[in-house]
């Protein structure tokens, strides 16, 4: 009898089936017994990444801490669509104090479990790139500096979503947003990722929600770490970066196929893995779904930001060595 | 235990005898004693179990001070000056959050120009962020004030200031005694508060509060402090019958019997005031001062009954609300409204600018004689200050006030 073997990536996606895998390599979405940290019900948009992240990432360091969890939440949309006053969508112990401290209010709860010997309970700290490439930015370095056991996780949607779309320095070149109506300006950008490795903290990872398994892993792999730790979550804003909602996996997918955004791991300042480009795609693939980036295609096309940003893109491929020799 | 100690050694041991388990420290003249002798206390072992953390910043102290609070452990931080006002919008955050944290301030002033002298501008400018701000007289009090801070704050779950004046207390060697652990234990219990974050009993805190219940939060907050006018007093009694020596309250009276002058102030200027004082009963003048330890919540009815036989009020304050003058003087103005009598405001001190007791007695006298503005400033460079504002008036333009005084005066 000829059998057929089970080949991965079957369905024209790359994404693997649960159905696929032994159970024990299964997701921890996949599993019954997932906590459902962050609740259906809560307010999000269609599409949102950024829920579809955070849902993924505090599973996953849920099911990594046998469920012994705190989170400080930077103010942003996470926060607004989760806990509407008198509701909440989280399953955990949860505070939300300020825009720019969560890094800091993590370190406050470290602290106080270290003193009360529950080193067993672990700690994150959440934010969107505004509360922490920006405002967050002062306190997020000083927790990496100080080494504090903190997983501080990044949702970058590229912009001050909850405000209505204006520019942070996590806004990529050329983009559109309500405060760069004509595009945002090329700069050397703020790479939060490599300046985190530059404090030599023990972990630093990227990650994309069109991933969510390598997210998971991620996840796992930073709870089994200890001192500070960051990773850094690409995640689509259908709503900010004008693309249907039905497309936030699509366009997260393509953010990493085109080298625009590198998904890889650090330890101590060192990059460990890079996880490979399948088939290099032009930028234009990533940036013509996406309004915020239409005026570089109409009235004409802007040939010489297009290749700026593509020029961007391949240096990220030569630097992180992106595709396979 | 008596002891001959600086000021902040007098406060960081006071601290430490209260077994904080959270201390976050960044440095900011006049403040940085308090948390030198406290990091080295809990280097020592002494003080355990306790994490000392460095912040980067007095922002950052207060948002520690807050995640460590809001995970059960008793959290205290120290600061001055621009670091208060850095800290502000943690201010809001930890008291509309009540969490019962407790904070030095080693009150000086605030830039620009920069000036690292003692006033009491600082905390005069939080002084609506919902903390209770206790004020100290001397050494002992700043000391004593700390063991009271925890107990209050932990009561009423609600942060609390101690401020004491920068350099004149925080620099200053004098004899204090020093309790011993048993007694502070005896009087302040292990933090137990209601409700922690504990992946035993999950629960979001600092969730957003819309229009349709926002104003019964604030009228709440509003409402604690009032009730904290009630246990302030217990607590200082309670101090009283456990230590045997005044601390704390909402205010105190020195020689206000047919009293028809009350100087109010609050802070070590009381110790000056106090003497200028009793030169000026010594020579037959009717004269009191009335001490004010609690400024928020602010003590309307105490004040109103301490001030009841008098039938002036001058308030000697180091700090004011540019534009409007007095800050003090204005809350003495609401806590006496039905009654038509003046209240002199005198603004002195003023970046260290130093009260001498020749200069309050002059102002002291006027106001005795009702021959005094309603708001002056003691000892100010009338001449100076004059040529600055004729040559403003000559020509108008932009520029600093500083370097235009420097100019002049040079």
């Amino acid at each position: 009898m000829t059998f057929q073997p089970v080949k991965f990536y079957q369905t024209g996606t790359f994404t693997v089936g649960n159905r696929l895998l032994p159970a024990e390599t299964r997701s921890v979405q996949a599993n019954m017994r997932r906590t459902n940290s962050l609740n259906s019900g809560h307010r999000a948009c269609q599409g949102c990444g950024e829920a579809l992240g955070a849902r993924y990432a505090i599973d996953a360091a849920m099911h990594a801490t046998e469920n012994r969890l705190i989170a400080a939440n930077a103010t942003g949309c996470l926060e607004v669509f989760s806990t509407p006053y008198p509701e909440t969508s989280w399953q955990i112990p949860w505070i939300h104090s300020l825009f720019g401290n969560a890094a800091a209010v993590a370190t406050g709860i470290a602290a106080a479990l270290k003193v009360k010997g529950r080193s067993d309970v672990r700690v994150i700290a959440q934010g969107g790139d505004g509360g922490t490439t920006d405002i967050g930015f002062a306190c997020l370095s000083g927790m990496f500096e100080r080494n504090d056991d903190v997983l501080y996780i990044c949702y970058d949607n590229e912009a001050y979503m909850n405000t209505g779309v204006q520019r942070s320095s996590a806004t990529p070149p050329a983009a559109r947003t309500a405060t760069t109506t004509l595009g945002n300006s090329f700069n050397q950008g703020k790479n939060l990722p490599w300046i985190a490795m530059a404090h030599g903290i023990p972990y630093v990872a990227t990650a994309t929600i069109a991933e969510l398994r390598d997210l998971e892993a991620k996840v796992e792999r930073a709870m089994h770490v200890r001192g500070a730790r960051y990773l850094h979550i690409f995640v689509s804003c259908p709503l900010g970066w004008g693309h249907p909602a039905d497309q936030s996996i699509r366009i997260a997918r393509l953010a990493k196929e085109t080298g625009l955004f590198p998904v890889f791991e650090a330890e101590h300042g060192e990059v460990t893995s890079v996880s490979k480009i399948r088939k290099k795609l032009p930028v234009t693939d990533y940036l013509k779904p996406q309004r915020r980036f239409a005026h570089l295609f109409s009235p004409e096309v802007r040939t010489d930001l297009i290749a700026r940003i593509q020029e961007g893109a391949d240096r990220n491929v030569r630097k992180f060595g992106l595709i396979e020799n | 235990m008596l002891k001959q100690i600086e000021g902040s050694r007098a406060v960081a041991e006071a601290v430490a005898l209260c077994r904080p388990e959270v201390i976050c420290a960044y440095p900011i003249s006049p403040q940085t004693h308090i948390v030198e002798a406290l990091g080295e206390i809990v280097s020592s072992g002494r003080l355990a179990p306790c994490e000392f953390v460095n912040v980067e910043s007095e922002f950052a102290a207060m948002s520690v001070a807050i995640g460590a609070s809001a995970a059960g452990a008793r959290a205290y931080t120290a600061t001055a000056s621009q670091g208060l006002l850095y800290m502000a919008e943690a201010l809001f955050n930890a008291s509309g959050l009540g969490l019962p944290i407790v904070m030095t301030v080693a009150n000086r002033a605030i830039g620009a120009p920069i000036n690292i002298w003692n006033d009491h501008t600082d905390t005069m400018s939080q002084r609506d962020c919902g903390w209770i701000q206790l004020f100290a007289e001397n050494n002992q009090e700043a000391l004593d004030l700390h063991v009271i801070a925890f107990r209050l704050a932990e009561e009423l779950s609600l942060p609390v200031m101690v401020c004491m004046d920068g350099f004149i207390l925080t620099h200053a060697y004098e004899r204090v005694d020093v309790p011993d652990q048993a007694q502070v234990d005896a009087y302040l219990p292990p933090f137990n508060p209601r409700q922690i974050l504990d992946p035993a009993e999950p629960v979001s805190i600092g969730a957003m509060v819309g229009p349709e219940a926002f104003m019964e939060v604030r009228y709440l907050a509003h409402a604690k402090q009032s009730q904290a006018l009630s246990l302030i007093p217990r607590w200082a009694g309670a101090f009283r019958q456990a230590f045997g020596r005044e601390a704390g309250g909402l205010a105190r009276s020195y020689r206000t019997e047919e009293a028809e002058t009350i100087v109010v102030a609050l802070g070590s200027v009381l110790g000056t005031l106090k003497d200028t004082v009793d030169e000026l009963r010594e020579s037959g003048g009717r004269i009191g001062v009335l001490g004010v330890s609690c400024f928020r919540p602010w003590p309307f009815a105490a004040v109103r009954e301490a001030l009841a036989g008098a039938q002036r009020v001058v308030v000697v304050e180091k700090g004011m609300a540019v534009g409007v003058g007095g800050i003090v003087s204005n809350n003495v103005r609401t806590a006496i409204s039905t009654r038509p009598i003046p209240v002199y405001d005198v603004v002195a001190g003023l970046g260290g600018r130093p009260i001498t007791k020749a200069s309050l007695a002059a102002v002291l006298q006027r106001a005795m004689t009702d021959d005094l503005e309603l708001t002056t400033f003691l000892d100010l460079d009338r001449a100076l200050v004059e040529k600055v504002l004729r040559k403003e008036r000559e020509v108008r333009r932009s520029g600093p006030i500083a370097e235009q005084v420097l100019k002049l005066k040079g």
